[in-house]
């Protein structure tokens, strides 16, 4: 063989076919660049997801669209690109509407697997909210577009016998998606329909009548890089010697459940106490702070000016704040009351509703008496939250499993059972 | 109409049969689309695909004449705002609809290349400039009378502002038609590649590549048939040098391109005209017909080697990124303009997968000049690095707004007095894909060795708020991505968000550290220049106007701004008010 040529991929010297796809290259030499739209039969290569970004002779350029040659020098797995990746799938995830649990993709969607690779949990950018449409209109077929990455797989590779598109890009820039064109669909066999299903990399194409038909842990991805450690970033906190992680808790507009909750820890609140000590919280009723705590749950979002002036003293006390339990979160059960304007619903409690007086006339107003704001607001909308967890109220074991962890800088397992309410 | 011959579709007539359908019905139909998909052998979806790419083909009922007011920055410091209310009035409904009476479909588009006349609008692609109120008034009552656009049009000026002395400049001067042509006919094309590569001509379309090789590289790609494309798509806001060119010297970019067709071996041309610069599309084809007339163009075309060329018009329909050259030969192939990955160039497989040469107006312009002043004569003007001289396109606030013909090596100083700007705050160098300048940047010189442009030239001066600016450039880039890589199409529209808040006051510390952040990641691991190059103004400014950022910078609470507790009790406080008193 005459025509191998010599590249470095971080730094390591390899051996490989002049001309051959750099993303093959690498997975040989048991490197491993991510890809989404990277489709073997497709050619030219799409190009579109820009996962596979790596440093090439020192510049950007993606892996799928690199053939390799003599004395390329590649970067692949350098910080910068490891976090150009993650970037871009958090992007993907912010720019869709992903709901993982329910997708009849779940376990074989590669972006997911993906996520999970990264270590992805949250991401760093705001939800863009952008309209999608899911079309059912089609005779075999569903169109998610909520959950397309337009990686142009599917417009690419399936044509119908006479050589038609199936799937086109329409529109343009943030309104761009896919659209199947209901003519065209007809024509496709069963199982152009089903390839056409599986190749899309998410869970945007769907067949009718076909979901799940495999059991968790017989999907796809569902143990691939099981021991992959990936790493959260999460930043120790540095005790002195015999002193304990401060901890404040408080509820604003709540039901006071998930404290209710956070009791449930049984038997664990004695472990918790051996490294724990409770600043301001009902549970110790101190009211005021004595010191700087190194984590404040918030229950309840804010309904009034005091629950606002404490959530912002509890911000400024707490090193790490988090939202635990719905309200908190997004507003819950109070925020209901967002759909009716202030005066209707004060009226409604103190003048008009069943329970008032005949003939009740006054709304409680009194210096002390807190003033309701216009709306309820969820917490992250008045101050920075660091963390949230999620239930209603959130799973005893699992607030403690949260709080642990984040004390002491350590991961955060979560089992499967923990986050599933089915 | 174009006829469409049964047996042969060739897709690169799809944009025109779609002009001409938007033409004449206004609009394009549910069965119009069909009835094409069939004519095409297409799906009726990848139609759909193309045509909702374009932003001036519509799918519903724009009206009997449909104006497009500009939206750039440069307009509305100029008074769009004005201007649109007094449209509306006339024609009684807001900007993006179409009248009661179906006659007036008033639109936004993006700057339209007459910067220096603005507020200007085109109606029915056909130029207004220089608008007022009461000249709108006019215009629609005109109109409403049955008046055709084209009568009573501006001719859009070319204001050419400033040439070097007469024996230094190269472009505008008088120029003798066929003079260049007669090059021909005693060299081989491998001596006009060697003449281009020695007289250092880089693209002018803003990536300065070396002219000479790309030509040699076309020419050395065997192929049956090869093409050589004028980019006439000017898109980049404040630029309006290539419409001066073609309204002023058509002639030479025809010469050029015979020129150049020679050189790399095409024997089929086509010119790239912006929609926008419609109303220029029949002086064009004017001129071709009459180098036809003297056999300049067809077949046999005299010359030391004969060959053929031709040249016709292919007309784009209002997108940016088909500027881009991949975008631009897909455009032509009657497909969406999505770029292509630089896999292969289009020297190599560009247009139907022969070799293309893509070259702007200003480069090939250049050309004939080059051969009628002599290579030697040309190197001695400019700098080393960019011999000759630059064109450029000059608006904002500044005295004379207009084409400057400048030789590279002026000095920044000098080229601000001389365009009389007078309290220049930011310049924006090379549109908003280029770089924002400050006070700092004043004593470069223009050159590639140092500040190099590709022909826009913003100026802002003291009065204008510079996050409404980037918040223009931004819309625009988000109005413009193709959308077909994430980091581009998401990452621009989050970042316009970052400016939202910005402009709303209630921007923090961590967005701006966001900002520089994930404009990293969208210029890293964008697919084309408009993303990669899109977040560039914006981390400028940053950079050079800390004054202007620093209240954002400065706030690192963790409390949100954009929550203010007032205005959160403001209800209840104005409730218990009027009952308290409703009882006193
Ligand atoms: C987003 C984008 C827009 C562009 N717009 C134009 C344009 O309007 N006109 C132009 O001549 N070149 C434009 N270019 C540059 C072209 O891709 C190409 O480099 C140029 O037409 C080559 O001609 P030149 O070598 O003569 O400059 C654009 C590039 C990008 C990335
Ligand atoms: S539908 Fe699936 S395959 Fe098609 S572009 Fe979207 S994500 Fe890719
Ligand atoms: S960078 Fe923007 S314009 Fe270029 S290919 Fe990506 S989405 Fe399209």
């Amino acid at each position: 063989m005459n025509n191998l040529i010599n590249l470095t991929i971080d730094g390591k010297k390899i051996q490989a076919e002049k001309g051959k796809n750099l993303v093959d290259v690498a997975k040989d030499n048991g490197v491993d660049i991510p890809t989404l739209c990277y489709f073997k039969s497709i050619n030219p290569t799409l190009g579109t997801c820009r996962i596979c970004t790596v440093k090439l002779n020192g510049r950007y350029t993606t892996s799928c669209t690199t053939h390799v040659t003599e004395g390329m020098d590649i970067e692949v797995n350098t910080p910068e690109l490891l976090d150009n990746r993650k970037a871009i799938i958090e992007m993907l995830y912010a720019e869709g509407n992903h709901f993982c649990p329910t997708c009849e993709k779940s376990g074989n969607c590669e972006m997911q697997s993906h996520a999970y690779n990264m270590g992805l949990t949250v991401t760093r950018y705001p939800h863009a909210f952008s309209e999608k449409t899911i079309d059912f209109a089609p005779e075999r077929m569903i169109m998610e577009s909520n959950r397309c990455i337009l990686c142009k797989r599917c417009v690419e590779e399936i044509k119908t016998k006479d050589g038609k598109s199936v799937f086109s890009f329409i529109k343009r820039g943030v309104n761009t998606r896919v659209q199947i064109d209901y003519k065209e669909e007809r024509k496709l066999s069963e199982e152009e329909a089903l390839h056409a299903m599986d190749i899309c990399p998410v869970g945007a194409i769907l067949i009718k009548g076909i979901a799940n038909e495999k059991p968790f842990g017989e999907r796809k991805y569902d143990f691939l890089n099981k021991n992959v450690h990936t790493s959260l970033n999460n930043n120790k906190i540095e005790l002195k010697e015999g002193e304990k992680f401060v901890v404040a808790t408080t509820s604003l507009a709540g039901c006071f459940g998930c404290h209710m909750s956070l009791l449930d820890i049984d038997t664990d609140l004695i472990d918790m106490l051996e490294i724990v000590e409770f600043n301001k919280s009902p549970l110790t009723d101190i009211k005021n702070f004595s010191k700087q705590c190194h984590v404040g749950l918030i229950e309840g979002g804010c309904a009034n000016d005091e629950n606002v002036h404490v959530l912002k003293d509890f911000r400024e006390k707490c090193d790490i704040l988090i939202s635990f339990g719905e309200c908190a979160i997004m507003g819950g059960i109070p925020a209901m009351r967002n759909f009716v304007p202030l005066q209707e619903c004060l009226e409604e409690a103190y003048l008009n509703g069943l329970t008032s007086e005949l003939g009740a006339d006054i709304i409680p107003a009194h210096e002390d008496i807190p003033k309701l704001l216009d709306n309820v607001y969820p917490c992250n909308e008045v101050v920075k939250i660091d963390y949230y967890i999620p239930g209603c109220p959130p799973n005893a074991q699992h607030i403690w499993k949260v709080v642990k962890s984040i004390l002491l800088g350590e991961e955060i397992p979560i089992a499967h059972d923990e986050f599933k309410y089915d | 109409m174009i006829m469409l011959t049964k047996n042969k579709v060739d897709r690169s007539q799809l944009m025109a049969v779609l002009w001409e359908i938007q033409r004449k019905k206004r609009h394009i139909a549910h069965d119009d689309i069909t009835k094409i998909a069939k004519e095409f052998d297409l799906s009726r979806m990848e139609v759909e695909g193309v045509l909702t790419f374009y932003h001036f083909f519509h799918r519903s009922d724009c009206g009997k004449y449909t104006i497009y007011l500009n939206n750039s920055i440069i307009s509305k410091h100029n008074g769009m705002g004005s201007i649109q209310a007094a449209f509306e009035k006339e024609i009684g409904v807001p900007l993006g609809n179409l009248s009661f009476d179906k006659m007036f479909g008033l639109y936004e588009t993006a700057c339209i290349g007459l910067s220096d006349q603005e507020p200007a609008c085109l109606i029915n692609f056909q130029p207004f400039t220089n608008l007022t109120p009461e000249k709108v008034k006019t215009i629609i009552s005109k109109l409403r009378n049955g008046e055709k656009p084209s009568d009573f049009c501006d001719k859009p000026k070319s204001n050419i502002q400033y040439t070097p002395a007469i024996d230094r400049t190269v472009f505008f001067k008088p120029y003798k038609d066929f003079s260049s042509l007669a090059f021909l006919k005693s060299n081989k094309p491998e001596d006009l590649i060697e003449l281009i590569k020695k007289s250092k001509l880089a693209g002018r379309g803003g990536a300065f590549f070396p002219t000479g090789l790309k030509w040699q590289f076309a020419r050395q790609n065997k192929a049956d048939i090869k093409y050589l494309i004028c980019n006439a798509d000017e898109g980049e806001p404040g630029t309006f040098k290539d419409r001066v060119l073609l309204q002023e010297h058509p002639e030479t970019l025809i010469e050029g391109m015979i020129l150049a067709a020679y050189a790399v071996g095409a024997s089929e041309g086509i010119v790239y005209l912006r929609g926008e610069y419609r109303y220029l599309k029949a002086a064009i084809e004017k001129v071709i017909a009459s180098y036809k007339k003297y056999n300049f163009l067809g077949n046999n075309i005299a010359a030391k080697e004969p060959f053929n060329f031709d040249i016709h018009v292919h007309l784009g329909a209002g997108a940016y990124i088909c500027g881009e050259e991949t975008a631009l030969i897909h455009s032509i192939e009657g497909k969406r303009g999505e770029p292509s990955t630089k896999v292969v160039f289009p020297v190599e497989r560009g247009y139907k997968d022969k070799p293309t040469v893509v070259n702007n107006v200003e480069t090939l312009c250049a050309v004939p000049h080059i051969l009628e002043m002599g290579v030697d004569k040309w190197l001695s003007l400019g700098t080393e690095k960019t011999p000759g001289t630059k064109l450029l396109s000059v608006s904002g606030d500044c005295k004379n707004k207009g084409i400057y013909e400048i030789e590279w090596g002026m000095n920044f100083r000098e080229f601000l007095k001389i365009i009389g700007a007078e309290n220049p705050k930011m310049i924006q160098w090379s549109g908003p894909s280029g770089n924002a300048l400050s006070e700092a940047d004043f004593d470069r010189t223009i050159s590639g060795e140092d500040l190099i442009c590709g022909g826009s030239v913003m100026v802002f001066d003291e009065t204008r708020d510079i996050p409404t600016i980037l918040k223009h450039f931004s819309d625009f880039f988000v109005d413009e991505s193709c959308g077909i890589c994430v980091p581009c199409r998401t990452g621009n529209f989050l970042l316009n968000r970052k400016i939202n808040k910005m402009i709303s006051g209630v921007a923090n510390r961590k967005d701006m550290i966001d900002i520089k952040e994930w404009s990293h990641i969208i210029k890293t691991t964008s697919r084309c220049g408009l993303g990669q190059m899109s977040s560039n103004s914006l981390n400028d400014a940053i950079e050079k106007f800390p004054k202007v950022f620093e209240k954002f910078m400065a706030d690192e609470s963790a409390c949100k701004k954009s929550f203010s507790l007032e205005k959160a009790t403001a209800d209840y406080d104005r409730i218990i008010n009027e009952i308290t008193s409703d009882y006193e």
